[in-house]
């Protein structure tokens, strides 16, 4: 392979004091069955004491197993295959590459020099030990504490990292701690050893906006205390211009493009590195002429209950009900978009459901108007009007792998719903899903395939032609974009708007994801804790939002911008 | 403040990778169903293939029992009681000096103890009996349908004998014996499991897929079977079967009380299965796609399922057949003039037996261990690839 030459712009300086770890031209492979995926390619970086140096890129660039090479945990098919992981120490300085899996500079190393935070808490933390316990191991194997002394430590690290009651929740289980306080103490054991490194690897990408705000404040306050270095991996650009100094962006398992952050965002030179902040950037505004909503709404949802358990339990007892969704009313026009955002818990998906009725609601109607002749009642349904009503109204599902049956050819997939209806069968089916699949931006020649063929936004893309296929009148919209890179995730927000524009289409669309919202839709409902707290235009709740909660919530969201800092001036919500 | 460097060039399109093998297969695999992509599993699993064709090789020695074997299992000879096996050789010397090949074994001479009359057989190398391949023997009816005296190897002259495994205490070719058994035990298992397999897959759908109330039935009712101590029932259901019933009736009767109990495990497998799936978000898509229960059972779960139902089968295969075996050894389950691994092991029962004709426990012993084996690795390599899409 031939290494392509990096355009310097200015000379490289002298060794500098403030460096504790430098990457040269660090190479990885990784050994699959029937191929060797060069992962990594002649990626070389610096660390600074008391810098961040965030390295971004989409699903499969490399920058997570880049990470873990620095304390060399890749899976057992990865080698590393050229360069040093140089880190310098008081008096001498260690390559870590080639170190033995085994030996006890690397033991020293790991959890010692370098901590580690991982995105998702739950599974990186035991669930049989308590958090105390856990701390309080790191603490004697790595600065050699009495027990007496781990313990007012750990307390101490506990609140530092702002877990309330740092006393009892020592003691505590990993389940007893919501998201956000797991990713805390996740921190406080990576910061037990005191290292001088501070490696997270896409540390807040599991959490809510607000807590993710919270999580990303602390990680800087703690790093510029410490005068630790940190390398923070990152999909998110809006996360990477609040707290980064220097920024790598990977593609394909190279660096693209690296330099301190005002120079990338504001003169980024490389093709990739622009179209990954023209996507980022692209979803900040909201293009659509909002029609203003004329005649009678294709739904209207009035006074809409769900109440979890509640029921009395086999001895006579009352068990414990959750409101998931309470009270929500509104109207959905024709070829509408109405957003309703909120984190996670608000009751944004079950409220979904309770529309298709996979979910029974607990009282409250849903009118809808969109089939011919008279309105009809949708929480009155039989099970054939309700076939025919999911006929009408069609769910776009989140999850890309799991909606699509791996065993089904794509034909089957799209054309299931045809069938099922009697709408068309053999010639007429192939042609009709030939069709969907070209209005999806699919070869239709692939409608052999299976699904384990095709990337995230192509199966996200066979879903949505799947959801098209018996004409309907209003799409839901689950989180459909959550579990894609963020380029795709513009394209198929431009597809979903692009069919709107060639049918006669109402979207609802549910998500956790404000810029995603505000580029899609006309109006928005924000939700908390099963409750509509604020309903308007997506430029009136991303802008001048009225609710206290939707101000917290939007002023938490990361801003792509270096120079505009949102986190610096956040209005909390506390309720 | 650090450079800002940038590599000149236009994005890659795709991930850097070398290719390990020379082949256009990624077109190939794209269009792969799930059956292709399970077989390309499997294959690399080596142990489990070679398992595999001793189960094949076990079965077709099942099918052609009358071809395969050198005699009839019940042609009992007086005069060679417990004789031990005999080895093959190529070659014969004349009296000329002369080596030429000729396949043969060698006969016995018998000796009697004076003071216990016991008889025993020598192997005597001067008597020799020609064996060919293909020869004229005992008349018997392929499948109880075709007449045919051909068998695959034996002694040239039918009235000579050839006892490659030995004889029993009636002095019948136990090799004859163990091959049509073979048939006997293989079959066993299987109706066995087909009838587990209805039951089952039934009892374990339903549970599975509606929950609730039905569920909750179907699952007690498995637990009151599999609570039940397996011997004693078996014993006592197998003793209530009366001694008039031919061998065939007494046959069915034994697979079905074997497999009653062999369906709770499936039944339950089945139903884990089911209930994963319904909860998947493609289950859901299909329901909203307007498909009704039966649809949905028969056209999305089911499929998802039945690789792993497969691997299951072949994991409760061989418990059929131990269980046969044990039945038929404790001389409650299939009975003479029927032979079964378990019949053929009957004669193994006493000390006296093992120390003189080592022989008749060696073989239906070995015969049983190496079936349950190859089962079991077939089936853990079958289970591992159940479901390509996973790791």
């Amino acid at each position: 392979m031939s290494v392509q030459s990096a355009v310097e712009l200015k000379p490289v300086a002298a060794p500098d004091p403030q460096v504790v770890l430098a990457v040269e031209n660090l190479s990885l492979d990784f050994r699959l069955r029937t191929e060797i995926l060069h992962a990594v390619r002649d990626v070389s970086f610096t660390l600074k004491r008391g810098q961040t140096l965030c390295l971004v890129g989409e699903s499969g660039s490399g920058k997570s197993v880049t990470a873990r090479a620095l304390l060399r945990i890749i899976d057992k098919n990865g080698a590393i295959t050229g360069g040093r992981i140089l880190l310098r120490g008081k008096h001498a300085e260690i390559d870590i590459a080639p170190l033995t899996e085994r030996s006890r500079e690397l033991l020293r190393i790991r959890g010692g020099r370098i901590g580690l935070v991982f995105q998702e808490p739950m599974s990186s933390l035991s669930p049989v030990h308590t958090i105390g316990s856990q701390i309080v191991e790191a603490l004697r194997l790595h600065r050699r504490m009495d027990k007496a002394a781990a313990r007012a430590e750990t307390i101490e690290l506990l609140r530092q990292v702002e877990i309330p009651n740092p006393e009892k929740m020592i003691d505590r289980y990993t389940f007893e701690f919501s998201g956000g306080q797991r990713q805390r103490a996740m921190i406080a054991m990576a910061l037990a050893a005191d290292p001088e490194i501070l490696i997270a690897d896409e540390p807040t990408t599991a959490l809510d906006v607000t807590t993710q705000a919270e999580i990303l404040d602390l990680i800087k306050r703690l790093q510029v205390e410490r005068g630790m270095a940190m390398l923070l991996i990152t999909h998110d650009m809006g996360v990477v211009a609040e707290v980064a100094d220097e920024v790598a962006v990977m593609h394909f398992g190279r660096i693209v493009e690296q330099g301190p952050v005002d120079d990338i965002f504001h003169d980024a030179r490389h093709p990739y590195t622009r179209r990954l902040l023209a996507s980022t950037v692209k979803l900040e505004q909201n293009r659509r002429a909002a029609p203003a909503p004329t005649g009678e709404p294709v739904l209207s949802v009035r006074n809409l209950n769900k109440v979890f358990g509640g029921t009395p339990g086999w001895f006579g007892s009352a068990t414990f009900a959750i409101k998931a969704v309470e009270d929500v009313s509104f109207d959905l026009h024709a070829g509408e978009n109405l957003g309703i955002v909120g984190e996670s818990g608000s009751g944004k998906t079950t409220l979904g459901r309770l529309i298709l009725r996979t979910v029974e609601p607990t009282s409250g109607s849903i009118l809808y108007r969109g089939g011919e002749g008279e309105p009809v009642e949708v929480t009155a349904l039989g099970k054939r009007g309700l076939r025919a009503y999911h006929r009408d109204v069609r769910l776009v599902f989140q999850d890309p792998f799991a909606s699509l049956n791996p065993r089904m050819t794509v034909k089957q997939i799209v054309g299931d719903p045809l069938y099922v209806s009697g709408a068309s069968r053999g010639a007429a089916l192939e042609k009709r899903v030939g069709e969907l699949l070209e209005f999806v931006g699919l070869d239709p020649l692939s409608m052999e395939r299976y699904p384990h063929a095709f990337s995230g936004g192509q199966r996200q893309r066979i879903g949505i032609a799947r959801a098209l296929a018996l004409d309907p009148k209003v799409l839901i919209a689950d989180e459909a974009t959550a579990a894609l890179d963020v380029s795709i995730r513009a394209q198929i927000l431009d597809l979903l708007l692009d069919i709107q524009k060639r049918l006669p289409l109402s979207f609802i669309f549910i998500s956790h994801d404000i810029s995603v919202v505000r580029y899609f839709c006309d109006r928005v409902a924000v939700m908390h804790r099963g409750r509509v707290v604020e309903m308007g235009t997506a430029e009136e709740i991303c802008t001048a939002p009225k609710a206290a909660y939707t101000q917290s919530l939007i002023s938490a969201v990361p801003n792509p911008d270096p120079r505009h800092k949102r986190m610096l001036h956040r209005t909390r919500f506390r309720a | 403040m650090a450079a800002h460097t940038f590599i000149d060039a236009a994005p890659e399109t795709g991930p850097a990778v070398t290719p390990l093998k020379t082949s256009g297969k990624a077109q190939s695999i794209a269009a792969a169903g799930q059956w292709t992509l399970i077989w390309q599993r499997f294959k690399r699993n080596k142990v489990a293939v070679v398992a595999g064709w001793i189960i094949i090789a076990l079965y077709l020695i099942g099918i052609f029992a009358e071809f395969l074997a050198p005699g009839l299992p019940d042609t009992a000879r007086p005069q060679f009681t417990n004789a031990p096996p005999q080895s093959i050789a190529f070659f014969v010397t004349d009296e000329n000096g002369q080596t030429r090949f000729q396949p043969h074994v060698k006969g016995y001479t018998q000796s009697v103890d004076p003071a216990s009359l016991r008889r025993t057989f020598v192997v005597d190398d001067t008597q020799v009996v020609p064996i060919g391949f293909f020869v004229e023997g005992p008349a018997y009816r392929l499948w109880g349908l075709i007449p045919s005296t051909l068998h695959l190897v034996g002694p040239l002259d039918p009235t000579d004998t050839m006892y490659l495994l030995g004889t029993d205490r009636l002095g019948r070719d136990l090799l004859s014996r163990l091959i049509h058994a073979t048939r006997i035990s293989m079959s066993i298992g299987l109706v066995g499991v087909v009838i587990s397999l209805c039951l089952g897959v039934t009892l374990g759908s339903l549970s599975g897929f509606y929950g609730g109330w039905v569920d909750l039935v179907i699952q007690r009712i498995i637990e009151v079977i599999s609570s039940m101590p397996t011997i004693p029932l078996w014993l006592g259901l197998a003793a209530a079967i009366p001694i008039t019933w031919s061998p065939l009736q007494v046959y069915f009767v034994i697979t079905l009380i074997v497999s009653l109990f062999g369906w709770t495990g499936l039944a339950r497998e089945v139903r884990g299965r089911f209930y994963a799936l319904r909860g998947e978000d493609f289950v859901t898509a299909a329901r909203l796609d307007g498909s009704g229960e039966r649809r949905l059972i028969f056209r999305h779960i089911l499929p998802s399922l039945t690789s792993h139902i497969l691997a299951v089968v072949t994991l409760a295969l061989p418990t059929m057949i131990v269980a046969e075996t044990a039945l038929s050894f404790l001389g409650i389950g299939l009975k003479a003039p029927v032979v079964s691994w378990g019949v053929l092991l009957q004669d193994a029962q006493n000390v006296r037996t093992i120390a003189g004709a080592p022989w008749l426990l060696i073989w239906p012993a070995g015969a049983v261990v190496l079936a349950v084996l190859s089962f079991n690795f077939l089936g853990d390599g079958m289970r591992d690839a159940a479901d390509p899409y996973e790791g």
